[in-house]
Formats: structure tokens, C-alpha cells, sequence
């Protein structure tokens, strides 16, 4: 490396980590694509990769429990729901990671608090204002050429890319959103309150990504699936193929929250789940933008071990999450959490820390530090 | 010298309180209780004190809608899963529910809109936030019309009659799962959620409550076939349980009057009655204060409101204009104050629900964040288009007829088709070509000689933001002071 060279690294250097060191070198400039999947309500993990082989399985599910046969097996002892077949190919060709066990200490159940410690990535106990993608971009921010640092694909809120200063938009369709940007009117006087400080920041970030987003949509050969989660699928590919980049696209479906009658509702979501990004893979193969792709879920918890009475299953802590793109390492990651040793209330061991599926993405992805966006260091997974 | 001048201040302010509150005090308690307030409505007001004109909004509460409900609300419930082995008579089922969703949501819209007590409404919506319940999962919309009936029976009643109705309403019982739990493994969906969100609040209750209390409600259901609650003995958990520190054979009525027992149950509605009234920063010592009113009044809510209504904060210029508005509040409050009566109000219920709030369906338990998550780059668009669309004709002496074609016409065009939001958006467009404003009309209506200045105050909380060009004529004012980022605020 050239000495010009060294010192420009050195100088990025407090928000780069040393895993990520040479990953950034090889184009400092970029920021690869990250999509974020919520799945909302909190998916229930242990009929998502079913652990078919394990008698506490059909123990703890006499109702719920995904018959073997069902299974798509991808190991000898776990598989996926059935619903999920769309995405065995990726998981042939070794795209698809599976994370287990993915949770945090002293967990919450509440829907509300636990996805608020996911969008911030606070300790359980810990009350943080934002995002922890915006907290990422905070202090190190993607280039000004970019038409946003985050696009939230349909309603739900900003999540972990509400913050102050984060360059991010919400819109329901990418072409539609520039069509109507002439509504808005970009630069105004210093507002009067938070709240109009907060609308003219909407107003303004709305001016300038849609300047930069403008130009021919492209078209797929990919058919995407009905539906609104294959709509949004769409839009997320329309936003990575966009030559004015984006550095995350959040979509999200849902809603899991399965206490009851969880069997029809489970398989339709994961159906949806698996078809859409199963499109968006072909898609975005196709545009040889694959290889600069990762799709990663999160939720905020999983659900209870024991199936309930009424068919479904109740809140609970650790799941597993699916982690998808050309450069990333398959197979199943982290420790399926244990069914002998579930915690006092009867849910499941974390296995990996969310912030260590969250440094993953940092370090290995971005080349960010992310000890200063986490509070502290957790070892990435070695998944990209 | 400083004493004279601070019993100077003291006076003029008691002279104030007790003189006619004026057009921009009748103004901010309308706006704020209500929905938007027409000019006739504020003039009206203005010659009031504050106090009497707390009294009248308060005098005015109804228990009952002025609005005839569709006629569907006595039909007898029908039930998709009952027809799981004939998907085609599902499908039509489940169209007709929806449908029927719909002319609910325009039915409530209509008493939003015609209401003599819009403060009535305004706390109806503020229960279905709070008690958030949603049709995705009830499906049957009588239910959601019962519902909707005991909160407005309520809306002004008393908190505590309020929550025992709400924890044997059926919509909630089939909504938060309470109907299919039972002794030996009870559901902990209501147990959990009465404690977080209608009651306690987070970080007042251990996980122990929370199962123990779900053993209390045990056999509190739902007779399928009519729909009305129905208590099922075999289901219920007679047993011994322990609910925050109260020992014994609890059963629901008995947890619940434990959470009402508990202070924090009336700060918790307290702070809340700050961010929908007042600002979306509470102040702790005024909240508490309300809080002890609450709990001394036995959870009568009108001595809230009128201990709110009659606050400093509530009048403070420094709270002024500072909430945003709820999508109910720009579409309703738009035809309000603009005097337009639409024949079908099925286009505004679905422009609430492309502008995040849609009724009877808000997106989870814990209801509308609202505030500043009314709005991202995507509602803002859409509560720019839905005036754009209302008002876009005003100086054109465009015919609403002819805007309902041109707007089908622009539909035939457009190639992004797919997205859900997309497509309400352009059901919303299509269905709004009635919803147009007539400024000669409106501009008559005003009281006496009308300036730019008094209609400035009219249709905005605060000063534009941007300017209005001094040229533009009165209906050309009109449109920038709605397209203005201040008509966002109230």
C-alpha cells in the first residue's frame, strides 16, 4: 500500500475496525446494500428451522409440530418449514446463512420494548433515542451522492433508522414517490418547534432523494410474487438496481403474533417470506447485483417453546434469523438453543447476541467499527 | 418597582382568564378538542370565557352517535372459518366484510363530521387508541360497532366503568386471544397487554403478574354464533393467585380493580391526555397533579378534561400549534373548516388509512404511535396530494366532475401498478373527484369583510412557514396556506 494511500485509511481509521480494514480499502467509496427484513410480531423460530430430529420437539408442540415428512431438510437434524422451499435453492448454492438462537440477556417480552432494544440495539435495561443503523451513519456517513443512507419500504416506522441526522426516506413504491416529490418545497426558515423541525427535515430529505432517484425504473424479467410482501420485494430491487445508491432498504411482513390458530397463519407468512426474497434473489442475480446484496431478518423476539392452548404460541425470546446474498457464507450459524434447558418462564437460551448479528453487518460488511455504534465490542460471525 | 410591574402581569392575566377568550383562544380549544373548527363555530366561542366555554364542550358530551349505523350492525355474525371446505363462498365472505369495514369507517367519519360534540368523537378515537382494536383479526365489523358504541358510552363517562366493559367486550376478547384461554393454559395476550398498555404501564408489573393475572381471566369468552360475551365456568381458573401483592381466588373483575387500585394507572392516562391535548413534552409536576385529580374523582373523566382544558399548559403560546395532526385530523378537519360535504365518505376513511390511520384497524395493540411517526417522507406525500386534490381546482373554475375524469383518465396511464399503498393511493385520488372546495362559497360564508389576515388565522395554528405571495387572490391564498408545512401542526 502506498504511504498517500495508507494515511487517507488512517485517517477513517477511528470509525473503521480492523476486520474491516481491508474490505474498505478495496473501495472506500462504497457502501455495499444492505435489506433488512422485519418479520413482525416475532416469529416463531422453532417451526421455522424445525429441529425434527429432537423428541422435546413433538414434546413441546403435540399440536404444532411440523411433521418430519413436511420438513425440508437441509441438515440431519433441522430443516425448513415447508413454506420456506423457495429458498432451498439459495441454500444449495450456499447463499443462504441460517443464525440461531439469535436474542439478548435478560430478555423482554413485550412487544413494544423488545423491538425498541432491537431498532436501538440497547442492553435490555438501557433506554437509547436512535436507531442503531442511524447511530451507524452518524458517524460514518455514506457519500453525499447517494440518494439515501436508508429507504423504509411501506408503513411501520423509521425503526432502526430513526434518528436526527440519517439521510432516510419511507415510501410505498420508488416510482410513484417520484412523481409526486413536486408537492414538497425543500428549504425553510429555522422551524418554531420539534415538530415542525421534524416535518421540514421530512420535506427536505423528500427534495433531495427524489432528485436523485429519478430516472427509468427498471424492469425484471423476474416475476415477483402477488401480494404486498412481493410488491415490496419489487420495490426493494427497483431501489438497488438505482444507479444514485442506497445503503439499507427495510421491508417487513407480519404479522407473527401467532397466540392462536398459528399453523394456517405461520405458513402464509413464511410463503410470502420465502417467495419474495426468492424473487428478489433471481432479480438482482440477473442485474449482477447479487454478489453486492445482503438480505438479513430480524424480529423482536421469537415464541414460547411449549405451544398454548388455543393453537398458537406465545411471546418469547431467542429465533432464528436468515441472513441471504452472493458473498455470503451458508450453512447454519450460531448454536440451535437447547430444548432440555429452557429459562424460568419456559423460553428458549439465547445462543448469539442480536449486536453480534449487528456487528456482523457493520464490521464485515461495511467496514464500520462497531464497537462505537454497539456501546461494546461483540466478535462478528464469520457469515460474510 | 419590579413588584408593581409583576401585580401589573398578575392582574392583567386573572382579567384575561375571566374576559371573552377571543377568536385565537376559540380557536386552539376548537382545534384541539375537536376536529378543525369553522369560522362560524369559532366566532361563536370567542365571546365566551375560557371556563364557560370548557363547561359548554364539557356539558355537550353525548353517549350515543347522532349518525345512523350501517344497517349490517344486527345482522348475525358470519364466520370465515366456517367455511373452510368452500373457498369460494370464503373469498365472497371476505369481501363482504371488508366492504362492510369500510362503510363503518365512513359511518364513523360521518359523525366525526356531523356530531353536535365533536369533543365526544375526538375521545372516542382517543379510547380506540388507547384500547386499540383491530378488524384484521375481530373480521366481523359488529363487533367493531359494539366496540365503537361502549367507547363512546364511556368517552366522557368513567375510566374504571370504561375498562371492566373493555375486558368483556367480545372484539377485545377475540382480538387479544382471552376468548380461547382456559384453565391449565391460560392465554397471556389481554393479562400482559391490560397491564402495559391500558392500565400500569411498562416497569410496573413482574412477569409473575402477568401469568397469574391470565389465570384470573380464564373463561372470559365469546358465544360464536351471536357474538355477545359469555362466561364458560369450566374454563375458569378458580384457584389461588397472587396479582401484585394481592393474594386470593382473584377473578378478572377483581385484577382489574387491583390495577385500578394502583397510581400509576392514573398518571399513565394522565401523561397520555398531555400528549393529545397539550404538547408532545409532559411535564411531570402537571401531570401528577392531573393524575391525583383522576384518581380523587373515582376516574370521572370529565374532571380531567376540565382540569386539562383549564391548565396554563393547555393555553401556553409556548405549546401553541406544536402536535402534529392526525391523518383524522387533516381529513376531517379539512372538510370541516372548508365547509365540503361529500355524499360518500368511503374515500376519506380510505385516505386516513393511506395516511397511516386506519380506523378500526390501528397496527398493533399499543394503537397510533402518532406525533412525529404521523409523518415520513411517504405521509407526507400523501397529505400533500389529498389537499393538492381537494383544493387544486379552487382558482381553475374546474367542475368536480370533470376532475373525476381527468383523474380516471391519468389512472389509464399509470404503468406502476402492483404496490398495495400504491393502489389505495390511487383508489383514494380516483374516489375524492366530489371531495372539491368551492372558494366563492366558502369565501361567502366568512364572517364580515374578510382580510388575509383573518384567514390566515383561520386555517393555520402558526404563521405559514413559506411566504404567501401578496398576488395571489383569496382562493390562491387558500391553497398555499394548505400546501404551507404549518397546516400539518395544530
Amino acid at each position: 500500500m502506498e504511504r498517500r494511500e495508507f494515511l487517507k485509511l488512517s485517517a477513517l481509521a477511528p470509525f473503521v475496525g480492523a476486520s474491516g480494514l481491508a474490505r474498505a480499502a478495496a473501495d472506500p467509496a462504497v457502501r455495499r446494500l444492505l435489506i433488512l427484513v422485519e418479520l413482525k410480531g416475532g416469529n416463531d423460530g422453532l417451526n421455522t428451522l424445525v429441529p425434527f430430529a429432537d423428541p422435546r420437539y413433538v414434546e413441546l408442540r403435540p399440536r404444532l409440530a411440523i411433521p418430519r415428512e413436511q420438513v425440508v431438510h437441509l441438515t440431519e437434524r433441522a430443516g425448513l418449514h415447508p413454506s420456506l422451499a423457495p429458498l432451498k435453492p439459495a441454500w444449495d448454492a450456499g447463499e443462504l446463512a441460517l443464525v440461531q438462537g439469535v436474542g439478548y440477556p435478560a430478555p423482554n417480552l413485550s412487544h413494544f420494548r423488545s423491538i425498541e432494544i432491537w431498532d436501538t440495539a440497547s442492553a435490555s435495561d438501557q433506554y437509547l433515542e436512535e436507531g442503531w443503523l442511524a447511530r451507524a451513519f452518524e458517524r460514518s456517513p455514506c457519500p453525499s451522492s447517494y440518494a439515501a443512507e436508508g429507504v423504509v419500504v411501506g408503513a411501520g416506522g423509521m425503526g432502526p433508522l430513526s434518528g436526527r441526522t440519517v439521510r432516510a426516506i419511507a415510501l410505498a413504491n420508488p416510482e410513484q414517490f417520484v412523481r409526486s416529490a413536486h408537492l414538497v418545497h425543500a428549504e425553510h426558515e429555522r422551524p418554531r418547534n420539534a415538530s415542525l423541525a421534524h416535518i421540514l427535515r421530512v420535506e427536505n430529505e423528500v427534495a433531495a432523494s427524489a432528485e436523485r432517484l429519478r430516472g427509468t425504473p427498471r424492469d425484471f424479467r423476474t416475476d415477483f410474487p402477488a401480494g404486498a410482501f412481493g410488491a415490496s420485494a419489487r420495490a426493494a430491487a427497483q431501489l438497488a438496481a438505482n444507479p444514485a445508491r442506497i445503503a439499507v432498504v427495510r421491508l417487513s411482513l407480519g404479522s407473527f403474533d401467532t397466540h392462536a390458530n398459528q399453523l394456517p397463519v405461520q405458513a402464509n407468512l413464511l410463503r410470502q417470506l420465502g417467495e419474495g426474497l426468492a424473487a428478489l434473489r433471481g432479480a438482482l442475480t440477473q442485474a449482477g447485483l447479487w454478489k453486492s446484496t445482503v438480505v438479513a431478518t430480524y424480529a423482536e423476539f421469537g415464541r414460547r417453546a411449549r405451544e398454548n392452548q388455543s393453537g398458537g404460541t406465545d411471546h418469547g425470546t431467542a429465533s432464528v434469523h436468515f441472513v441471504l446474498g452472493g458473498a455470503v457464507r451458508g450453512g447454519l450459524h450460531g448454536a440451535a438453543p437447547s430444548l432440555d434447558r429452557l429459562d424460568a418462564d419456559g423460553n428458549l437460551v439465547h445462543t448469539v447476541d442480536f449486536r453480534a448479528y449487528y456487528a456482523t453487518l457493520l464490521e464485515r460488511w461495511w467496514g464500520i467499527d462497531s464497537r462505537e455504534v454497539l456501546g461494546e465490542r461483540f466478535a462478528p460471525l464469520e457469515l460474510v | 418597582m419590579r413588584l408593581l410591574y409583576a401585580a401589573l402581569l398578575l392582574a392583567a392575566s386573572i382579567g384575561a382568564a375571566a374576559a371573552p377568550m377571543g377568536y385565537e383562544d376559540a380557536r386552539h380549544l376548537l382545534d384541539r378538542a375537536g376536529f378543525g373548527a369553522t369560522d362560524r363555530e369559532i366566532r361563536d366561542f370567542a365571546t365566551l370565557e375560557r371556563e364557560q366555554a370548557v363547561d359548554r364542550l364539557l356539558a355537550g358530551a353525548r353517549a350515543e352517535a347522532v349518525t345512523p349505523p350501517p344497517a349490517f350492525v344486527d345482522d348475525p355474525i358470519e364466520r370465515p372459518g366456517k367455511l373452510r371446505n368452500d373457498p369460494q363462498a370464503r373469498k365472497a365472505l371476505l369481501a363482504k366484510l371488508v366492504q362492510q369495514g369500510l362503510e363503518l369507517r365512513s359511518w364513523w367519519l360521518q359523525e366525526m363530521l356531523d356530531t353536535p360534540s365533536p369533543l365526544t368523537e375526538r375521545m372516542t378515537l382517543f379510547w380506540h387508541n388507547h384500547f386499540a382494536t383491530s378488524q384484521r383479526k375481530v373480521r366481523a365489523p359488529q363487533l367493531m360497532y359494539r366496540q365503537n358504541a361502549l367507547l363512546r358510552r364511556e368517552a366522557l363517562g368513567n375510566f374504571a366503568t370504561l375498562l371492566h366493559g373493555i375486558a368483556k367486550d367480545p372484539a377485545m376478547l377475540v382480538w387479544l386471544d382471552n376468548a380461547k384461554s382456559r384453565k391449565g393454559a391460560p392465554n397471556e395476550n389481554f393479562a400482559r397487554e391490560v397491564m402495559e398498555l391500558f392500565t400500569l404501564g411498562v416497569g410496573h408489573y413482574g412477569e409473575p403478574d402477568v401469568k397469574e393475572a391470565a389465570r384470573a381471566f380464564t373463561g372470559w369468552s365469546v358465544e360464536p354464533a351471536t357474538g355477545a360475551y359469555r362466561y364458560r365456568p369450566f374454563f375458569h381458573d378458580a384457584g389461588e393467585k397472587v396479582v401484585l401483592g394481592h393474594r386470593g381466588n382473584l377473578d378478572g373483575d377483581q385484577v382489574l380493580d387491583i390495577l385500578l387500585e394502583r397510581p400509576e394507572t392514573a398518571h399513565f392516562i394522565a401523561e397520555k391526555m398531555w400528549r393529545e391535548f397539550v404538547s408532545p413534552t409532559p411535564d411531570e409536576t402537571q401531570v401528577e397533579s392531573w393524575a391525583r385529580t383522576f384518581r380523587a374523582a373515582h376516574y370521572e373523566i370529565k374532571p380531567l378534561l376540565r382540569a386539562v382544558f383549564l391548565s396554563d399548559a393547555f393555553w401556553s403560546s409556548a405549546n401553541r400549534a406544536t402536535l402534529v395532526k392526525s391523518p383524522v385530523d387533516v381529513v376531517v378537519g379539512t372538510l370541516r373548516i372548508f365547509d365540503i360535504h361529500p355524499a360518500d365518505l368511503r374515500p376519506g376513511a380510505i385516505a386516513c388509512a393511506v395516511l397511516g390511520q386506519n380506523l378500526f384497524a390501528p397496527p398493533n395493540v399499543k394503537g397510533w404511535p402518532g406525533g412525529d411517526a404521523w409523518i415520513d417522507s411517504a405521509t407526507l406525500l400523501g397529505r400533500e396530494q389529498f389537499v393538492d386534490r381537494i383544493f387544486r381546482t379552487a382558482d381553475l373554475g374546474m367542475q368536480p366532475v370533470a376532475m373525476q375524469a381527468s383523474a380516471m383518465q391519468a389512472e389509464k396511464g399509470n404503468a406502476a401498478a402492483g404496490a398495495p399503498g400504491a393502489r389505495l393511493q390511487r383508489l383514494m385520488q380516483r374516489g375524492m373527484g366530489a371531495y372539491a372546495f368551492n372558494d366563492r362559497r366558502w369565501l361567502a360564508s366568512l364572517g364580515t369583510p374578510h382580510n388575509t389576515s383573518q384567514v390566515d388565522r383561520l386555517v393555520l395554528a402558526t404563521a405559514p412557514v413559506d411566504p404567501v405571495p401578496a398576488n395571489l387572490g383569496m382562493a390562491g391564498r387558500v391553497r398555499a396556506l394548505v400546501a404551507d408545512p404549518a397546516y400539518q401542526l395544530k
